[in-house]
């Protein structure tokens, strides 16, 4: 007898749609409704099923695994904790506390999706929004550099084409521009597309800012866009009643990284001088948003930070996962639910595989199929419970519908700080 | 059991001033001196030290959305404060915006024990506690923002009070929150569309014949029907503006006491252009008009001069600010309820607008003669930081202190001034009261904020010999701001956790709110309100208890029927 | 015959339900090697659709399966992932953030 839980939060990206509905029997997910294909994939193919933890390629008991990390930690002089984005924040809490103790590295996959977005924000401020009001009041959706029907596939249903308050005619209560490099599928979803030529976002955005401002613009086009393309743009934006932009790795993983978000940020900030407007990030994992808010909260900076000298340090460009490892300063990584092994380049990768790692993920991931010591945790929202926030900073709980059979991220961190202080 | 032998006793609730005598604690409550103490009481010597109740902070912002957004917005506020790990104690960093280990370690330090979160939108609560579960040494309780709340607001339009009654019980209980705040009602809400409000009959836009003046009566009225232990908790229209006063003074008629409470009142105080300056004080009005109402009470929000960081959920002040100071701003507009904003400044005693703040906030402290209706606040970290409360306690019990400052400003800004010619002094009693006494029994907190038989065992013992070893070496020790800056001792909840000037100990807080009840057949209009305006499952927005195993329902005195 | 062009890696929807398969899967591996190019580059190259090409910067080479698609002229796209990541170096200027977009590789036959 299959029984069915209803409004189940899916935690596969930043969208954290909160309206699925998950059958499911004798502990196995039988079947998922409402979810798009990467949320059916984050369901389907997880096995609840117990698992021991793997070290050095073998199978061992957990007390063994954990003596082994405790062992790993305490031997390290410079060690990383890395990931955070995909586990719930009852999790980050225990893995930014773990830094702490440990006087390590603490930095989360915020450092390669984000990162240069939050270094825009400390720059320049960061009007934003959170998805209601993208549903009920916006009128002008502006996408720039990301795709959100392969990256978030029900944003556009859930979110900003949605009928609202201000809104009843969803996608047609609006219009919808979208900006990037190449044609995707959001671009042919669009009522208009900007082809900006790749690497030009900055000049881009610096001339809509100019125009919007009112000063005249002599170049017939820039960054491969029309003078009258951009016109037609800037007169847009001052004419909404309420727009709303969303950015993404487009500008992040471009020439000029954080520049290129701070000039986002400071185009809505200037166009709140004759309309509303607003800007949110597509975050990427489930709970990144939430790693930054713990590392925030509890340290005082949202990622790149070393205890090293027993208080808290940022250091973007230093304590970033990635230049860490490349230099050689990592002797000892904890990997928490995320993929630096498949997702960092090269050299930093390579570099991971030479040193003793600990991988906390419930899927044996590439990292974890390197790893010295893998252990298999729970998935939060199926069967361990948590707290993660939504891409507009909005946090709901995870509930789960199956028992657990594995613990959770929480429980082994719990039990590595205890290692640590022992 | 902690005996807490020979202190000098300020106990104001408990008409104790001054007197020498032993406080016993049992049990986490104070008790009664017992016939035989029992051989193992812990004793702690206080002879020579001024023993107080724990302090109660009833406006800060020291957890949630718009606090975190303040420390990622500002690790220029954080790289020169930094503190390091010390045995079970975490690290932190920031000034204005402290991490939240930290904020915790730094109330304990000062002797405060119970503080109140000031403001989050509702669906934002859930951050709120999971930041305060992180923050430790004190108990907690927040409050929700209700001013521009859509569900209520299209109440009041249709003259709902009922639902609107059942709605806001639903909202406290759902989000785990203490009382009701209002924060420019209406005004958030037409920022949303790049417009304020800037009269109490203002129409809010979308919503017919809703006005600021008629959400304060609708929320005031539901929250004295429900016997909420904390009336409404009003941050008003104009917040900053040089009209403030003057709406200050007709929303406090308007009001006509019904249990408010006015919070940074010193942010609502000023006056202006029709008066003839561009920028003044207006404390002398809003002080009289405060003095003629009963049943009404406020904090001041003092400001500090140095750096602070503006954080408020009036989305239009904080752009206001933005385009004044051109400073990083953020904006955050929170579905159907609510919005914000932070923006960093500087209060600088340079500048005749900051010594116009800073004087508006003395004066208020010193016109209104019963302290009874005020408590000390800085709106933590608007006016400036928590941890500078020593600073203002000195400034109101020593003229000549506030003589030397006053000295410092730009004598443009003293011509006409009132606060020079002010000679009132606080003595420890009337300090003890705006710091304790009268701050929790505002919040209806009847076990905090005194010493009687029954109270939490939170006690701040303060000495002359300083934590630092050295004696304080100035003639008016009692009057000095190295008195009360840092605890000897303290105690919280019956447990010694600071011994001479170090946390030995780190305790988690409870976390107090309130659930009156409410007719579940509201829940079924909610599903579909739910549907169709928020982008949250209503089966996921509220919270459950295993999110708050430290959660404490404070009981309400209902006077309007079962519900 | 060789080509500079401007590599952009990114997400696909194939990339993403590979990686719910498993990351050490052959289908995976399959996924994020395949390249897409603008059509008349690709005849440039003297290539035609499924073929493959090196991939070449000075931090590595890869061999990657060519598919024609709407990119503007100049650009090769890649799936993020492991091939994608032998080309990308570790030069973060200073953000935290390798250069995964925009950076000029070298595509031969």
């Amino acid at each position: 007898m299959s029984e069915r839980t209803e409004n189940v939060v899916c935690t596969f990206c930043g969208c954290l749609c909160d309206d699925l509905v998950v059958e499911h029997e004798e502990g196995r997910i039988v079947k998922v409704l409402k979810a798009c294909a990467n949320g059916q994939g984050h369901f389907r193919e997880y096995d609840p099923s117990p698992r021991l933890p793997r070290l050095e390629g073998r199978d061992v008991s957990w007390d063994e695994a954990y003596s082994a990390a405790g062992e790993i930690l305490r031997s390290s002089r410079s060690p990383l904790i890395y990931g955070l984005s995909s586990a719930v924040t009852e999790a980050q809490r225990r893995a930014v506390e773990l830094a702490d103790r440990l006087g390590a590295v603490v930095d989360s996959t915020s450092s390669v999706c984000h990162g240069p977005t939050g270094l825009a924000m400390q720059g320049v401020g960061e009007p934003t929004c959170t998805l209601g009001e993208v549903r009920n009041r916006a009128d002008l959706l502006l996408f720039w550099g990301c795709n959100p029907l392969v990256s978030h596939p029900r944003h556009f249903a859930r979110y900003s084409t949605a009928k609202g308050r201000l809104t009843p005619e969803g996608r047609k209560s609006r219009t919808l521009i979208v900006v990037d490099v190449r044609p995707t599928a959001a671009t042919k979803a669009a009522d208009i597309f900007v082809q900006v030529e790749q690497g030009r976002d900055y000049e881009v955005l610096t001339a809509l800012r100019a125009l919007v401002q009112g000063k005249a613009m002599e170049r017939p086009s820039v960054g491969g866009v029309a003078r009258e393309a951009l016109v037609d743009l800037a007169e847009r934006f001052k004419n909404c009643r309420y727009g709303v932009a969303f950015m993404g790795m487009g500008l992040t993983m471009t020439r000029g990284r954080d520049l290129n978000v701070a000039e986002l940020f400071s185009l809505v900030s200037d166009l709140n001088d004759y309309t509303r407007f607003s800007v949110i990030p597509m975050r990427g994992h489930g709970n990144v948003s939430g790693a930054d808010q713990v590392t925030t909260w509890q340290c005082g900076f949202p990622f790149a930070v070393s205890f090293a000298r027993g208080y808290p340090q940022y250091g973007p460009g230093e304590f970033t996962a990635v230049d860490f490892i490349a230099r050689g300063d990592a002797d000892a990584a904890v990997i928490l639910a995320s993929d630096p092994g498949a997702h960092f380049p090269r050299k930093a990768a390579e570099r991971l595989r030479e040193i003793p790692t600990i991988v906390i993920d419930p899927a044996e991931s590439l990292s974890a199929s390197q790893a010295t010591l893998w252990l298999p945790t729970g998935v939060a929202g199926i069967d361990t419970a948590g707290s993660s926030y939504r891409m507009d900073g909005v946090a709901l709980r995870l509930r789960p519908f199956l028992k657990a059979q594995r613990p959770s991220d929480e429980e082994v961190l719990v039990r590595l700080i205890e290692e640590v202080i022992r | 059991m902690i005996r807490i032998r020979g202190g000098k006793v300020y106990d104001p609730a408990n008409g104790v001033n001054g007197e020498i005598r032993d406080v016993w604690i049992d049990g986490g409550k104070v008790v009664a001196a017992p016939a035989v103490a029992p051989a193992d009481v812990e004793i702690i010597e206080a002879e020579g030290m001024i023993v107080f109740p724990g302090g109660v902070d009833m406006h800060t912002h020291v957890a949630g959305s718009k606090e975190n957004v303040g420390r990622k917005l500002r690790p220029e506020d954080h790289r020169d404060h930094l503190r390091s790990r010390k045995g079970v104690l975490r690290s932190g960093s920031g000034y204005t915006v402290p991490s939240t280990f930290l904020s915790g370690y730094l109330y304990a330090e000062m002797g405060y024990t119970t503080v109140m979160e000031a403001a989050s939108a509702p669906l934002l609560a859930r951050h709120a506690h999971e930041e305060l579960d992180d923050l430790p040494m004190v108990d907690k309780g927040l409050l929700v923002t209700m001013g521009n709340n859509q569900f209520i607001m299209d109440c009041i339009a249709k003259g709902e009070k009922e639902r609107l009654r059942h709605y806001v019980s639903w909202l406290l209980e759902a989000t785990r929150s203490y009382a009701i705040k209002i924060v420019n009602p209406g005004g958030v809400e037409n920022w949303k569309w790049g417009r304020n409000v800037a009269a109490l009959d203002d129409e809010v836009i979308g919503f017919e014949g809703v006005t600021p003046r008629k959400i304060l009566e609708g929320l005031a009225e539901a929250s004295r029907d429900l016997g909420l232990p904390h009336g409404i908790h009003v941050h008003g229209l104009n917040l900053g503006q040089p009209r403030s006063a003057r709406t200050t003074v007709e929303t406090v008629a308007g009001l006509d006491g019904r249990g408010s409470h006015l919070c940074h009142l010193q942010f609502l105080s000023y006056q202006g252009k029709e008066e003839g300056h561009a920028f003044r004080s207006g404390a002398r009005s809003v002080a009289e008009a405060v003095k003629t109402v009963r049943d009404l009470t406020f904090d001041v929000g003092q400001v500090v001069f140095g750096q602070a960081t503006t954080m408020t959920s009036d989305g239009p002040l904080e752009f206001a600010l933005h385009q004044m100071t051109g400073h990083k701003w953020v904006n955050d507009d929170v579905e159907a309820e609510s919005g914000g904003g932070v923006l960093p400044v500087l209060y600088d005693r340079k500048s005749r607008i900051g010594a116009e703040q800073w004087m508006t906030g003395l004066e208020l402290f010193l016109l209104v003669d019963d302290p009874w209706r005020m408590a000390l606040t800085t709106d933590h970290p608007n006016g400036g930081p928590f941890f500078c409360y020593p600073q203002v306690i000195r400034l109101l019990m020593d003229r000549d202190y506030r003589a030397e400052v006053l000295a410092s400003l730009p004598p443009k800004a003293l011509e006409g001034s009132l606060l020079p010619d002010l000679m009132r002094e606080y003595d420890l009693f009337e300090i003890a009261i705006i710091t304790r006494a009268a701050p929790a029994r505002i919040l209806g907190l009847t076990e905090k904020g005194h010493l009687g038989v029954g109270a939490d065992g939170d006690v701040a013992i303060y000495d002359r010999v300083n934590v630092d070893g050295t004696a304080c070496r100035c003639s008016r020790f009692q009057s000095c701001r190295r008195a009360l800056s840092r605890v000897r001792h303290l105690v919280k909840g019956g447990r010694w956790v600071v011994r001479d000037g170090q946390i030995v100990e780190e305790v988690k807080g409870r976390t107090f709110y309130v659930a009156p009840g409410f007719d579940a057949s509201l829940e079924d209009h909610l599903k579909d309100y739910f549907e169709r305006t928020y982008t949250v499952a209503f089966d996921n927005y509220a919270m459950v208890d295993e999110e708050l195993p430290l959660g404490e329902v404070i009981p309400c005195r209902r006077r309007n029927g079962s519900f | 015959m060789a080509l500079t062009l401007t590599l952009v890696t990114g997400r696909t929807l194939a990339q993403a339900a590979a990686m719910h398969k498993g990351k050490t899967t052959d289908h995976y591996a399959a996924v994020t090697r395949q390249a897409e190019i603008n059509g008349e580059d690709l005849a440039e190259l003297g290539l035609a659709e499924g073929d493959e090409a090196t991939v070449r910067t000075k931090e590595g080479e890869v061999r990657v399966t060519l598919k024609v698609s709407d990119l503007p002229r100049g650009m090769l796209f890649l799936p993020m992932g492991p091939c994608a990541n032998v080309l990308i170096g570790v030069d973060t200027e200073g953000t935290g953030m390798p250069p995964f977009k925009g950076l000029s590789v070298e595509v031969t036959p």
